[in-house]
């Protein structure tokens, strides 16, 4: 795990650029933390600098209701993440476990498993979301919109890990572990499983991704919990007082530059993940350690050397 | 006859049974709602005068029974089915008694129009600058081009909507805010560039979300291309380089992106709900967020049926097909 990080790390320039930004992410999450007052709060402003655009004193600006936008900024982050994570654990626990289930016990249970999974991938999540949180109005906390996000999120990853945990079993390791009489859940566990959790990273990234453009978009339509602070909630009250046609826009701002910050983040280290998956790209790296001159020739973009690259790997082959 | 056993009967079972399993949670979902529309109703008529209370009564059954909301649940499924398979949606509780039918028939042009042009252009430009910057990815254009499809890709789309909303209705104010079309339906150049200049903007945010989709997709497609051999051998062989792009990779990668359009043309009922709620255009989308909010399950289940069969349909349609388009997949 720690040797992957620091081969990302090292390889991949946009692993490398997406960590600082979730650095910087998870920096504000922990400053949030101290905010001298409860950031919902109202009128903790002095009244001469509500509705006042970035100043020093207040680096994000105020609102005319007399918060500062700094503080509601760094708790509706850490809250979008809350959501975001509770909505990724509930969505991948369930694509996980039955895309194994699927993929190992295969046959009648798999056949029924893949039906309802193809009816799933076919209804329409928006509306759907969007009419289950109309039905919770008023009840709908962060959690359990988290919760909500989370049981519509499974059916893909589900197909993927069932197609993963098809093409392990037919490797020619898996053989060789049951003919050595290697048990099941061994098997699974100790053989399969280093297999599955790249792929579960990529994933639980994508599914950041997601949950994160689902909490916005469900907020700004006023389908969460609107008192409390999150991205999608900041975004929805900056449209509802209509801080633009007021001349008040970086209270709009704040929250719509943060979602595209986090959510480039994430996608910036997905982007990474998935190119240190890919075959091909995971072959160069291992020839570097032979001949490093196939990667510096690639770095330097000359076509030459992707063709080295690809003489080698057809070598190794 | 073998095929047609073996591949295509199968196939369109399957496409049934995921269309019954969809329609029946769609059908039991709303009602689990504490919103029930009938109170709802009588609520808003015995808000400003007083009725007697046996009429209220006699109202009420005749108002379940109309919705078909009367006897057990699954009584009304039974009930639901048959109407639904005479082609009836019936009535819209808000807009009583204007037939669902009728209200999704007044909606649907300005959907299909607006999301099958967006759809189809944001898919070519896509395909074609995505396969061009994963060919030239070295260049100095194709790299600007990626770092800013790596900005816009993740982003929300409400996001990018709202600030194209912004930018183009208040602080350059070149397109109006709000409608599908000004003056009446005529086929006169008028109302024709009306129509263009009310759907501009919202054309404009599907063709980027979608466009930023595709790029991805068509770059990633191209890059593996690149390094295959016939491709090499063309680059040896000093094929013109627009000839190895456009007759090569593009020719080559296109199978994907086929099967994509399909299934992306056939959810295009869902994708103009949050289009058509930011720009408030008439379409389905907009109809079916406010039949949302206020419980009115028929236009609710109208429209999201017609979802469901649009996204069976589509990739239905593309496993037909695929052997058609892909010389390679034959049944074994």
């Amino acid at each position: 795990m720690l040797t992957t990080i620091r081969d990302l790390l090292r390889y991949s320039l946009s692993f490398r650029f997406g960590s600082v930004i979730l650095l910087f992410v998870a920096i504000m999450v922990v400053v949030s933390f101290f905010a001298p007052y409860p950031p919902e709060k109202r009128r903790v402003v002095p009244r001469k600098m509500r509705g006042e655009p970035p100043s020093a004193e207040y680096i994000l600006g105020t609102t005319t209701l007399g918060q500062d936008v700094f503080w509601m900024l760094l708790t509706a982050v850490r809250h979008t993440l809350l959501i975001a994570s509770i909505a990724v654990c509930i969505g991948r626990g369930i694509g996980v476990m039955l895309g194994m289930i699927s993929g190992y016990l295969g046959g009648g249970a798999d056949r029924v498993i893949q039906s309802v999974v193809e009816s799933v991938i076919v209804i329409p999540r928006l509306p759907l979301l969007i009419l289950i949180a109309v039905i919770l109005k008023g009840g709908l906390t962060f959690v359990w919109l988290g919760i909500l996000i989370g049981m519509l999120d499974w059916a893909y990853p589900s197909k993927r890990y069932r197609a993963q945990v098809l093409s392990l079993r037919e490797r020619e390791f898996t053989h060789t572990a049951i003919f050595s009489g290697m048990g099941t859940a061994k098997i699974v566990i100790q053989e399969h499983l280093p297999f599955i959790i790249p792929f579960l990273l990529a994933d639980v990234v994508s599914g950041f991704l997601f949950s994160i453009g689902m909490e916005v978009t469900l907020s700004w339509l006023g389908l969460n919990d609107l008192n409390s602070l999150s991205l999608g909630t900041m975004i929805y009250w900056a449209d509802e007082w209509n801080s633009i046609f007021a001349g008040k826009p970086w209270v709009m701002i704040a929250p719509v530059v943060a979602v595209i910050v986090v959510v480039v983040g994430f996608y910036l280290v997905s982007i990474g993940i998935s190119e240190y998956l890919d075959p091909r790209k995971r072959l160069l790296r291992l020839q570097t350690h032979q001949s490093d001159t196939a990667l510096e020739l690639q770095a330097q973009g000359t076509s030459a050397g992707t063709a080295i690259a690809s003489a080698g790997t057809a070598k190794d082959e | 006859m073998q095929l047609l056993r073996t591949y295509i009967l199968p196939r369109i079972v399957q496409w049934a049974v995921v269309i019954f399993v969809g329609v029946t949670i769609i059908f039991l979902i709303p009602r689990f709602s504490p919103i029930n529309p009938v109170d709802d109703m009588i609520g808003r008529m015995t808000a400003f005068q007083t009725m007697d209370p046996q009429a209220v009564v006699l109202m009420r059954a005749t108002m379940q029974d109309l919705y078909g909301l009367d006897g057990s649940l699954l009584e009304q499924y039974i009930n639901f089915w048959q109407r639904l398979l005479q082609g009836d949606l019936g009535p819209s509780f808000q807009n009583f008694p204007t037939p669902v039918n009728e209200i999704i028939a007044a909606g649907l042009p300005w959907t299909v129009g607006l999301l099958t042009t967006s759809t189809i252009m944001s898919w070519l430009l896509g395909i074609f600058v995505g396969s061009l910057v994963g060919y030239f990815q070295h260049r100095r254009w194709a790299q600007v081009l990626e770092r800013v499809v790596i900005v816009i890709y993740p982003t929300p789309y409400v996001i990018i909507a709202l600030i194209l909303m912004v930018l183009f209705t208040f602080y350059w104010p070149i397109f109006p805010m709000v409608g599908g079309a000004q003056g009446k339906p005529a086929l006169n150049w008028e109302y024709i560039s009306s129509i263009l200049r009310f759907g501009f903007l919202p054309a404009l945010s599907i063709v980027i979300g979608g466009f930023a989709f595709r790029f991805i997709i068509a770059k990633a497609l191209a890059t593996t291309e690149i390094a295959s051999d016939y491709v090499q051998y063309a680059e040896l062989a000093a094929v013109p380089k627009r000839r190895i792009v456009y007759s090569y990779i593009i020719r080559n990668t296109m199978l994907p992106h086929v099967n994509d359009l399909a299934l992306s043309l056939g959810a295009m009922f869902e994708g103009a709900l949050i289009t058509e709620v930011v720009f408030g255009y008439p379409g389905l989308g907009s109809k079916l967020f406010t039949a949302i909010s206020n419980a009115d399950y028929n236009i609710v289940m109208g429209i999201v049926l017609l979802s469901i069969v649009g996204i069976a349909t589509g990739s239905l349609i593309v496993d037909l097909l695929y052997p058609v388009f892909d010389p390679r997949v034959r049944l074994r």
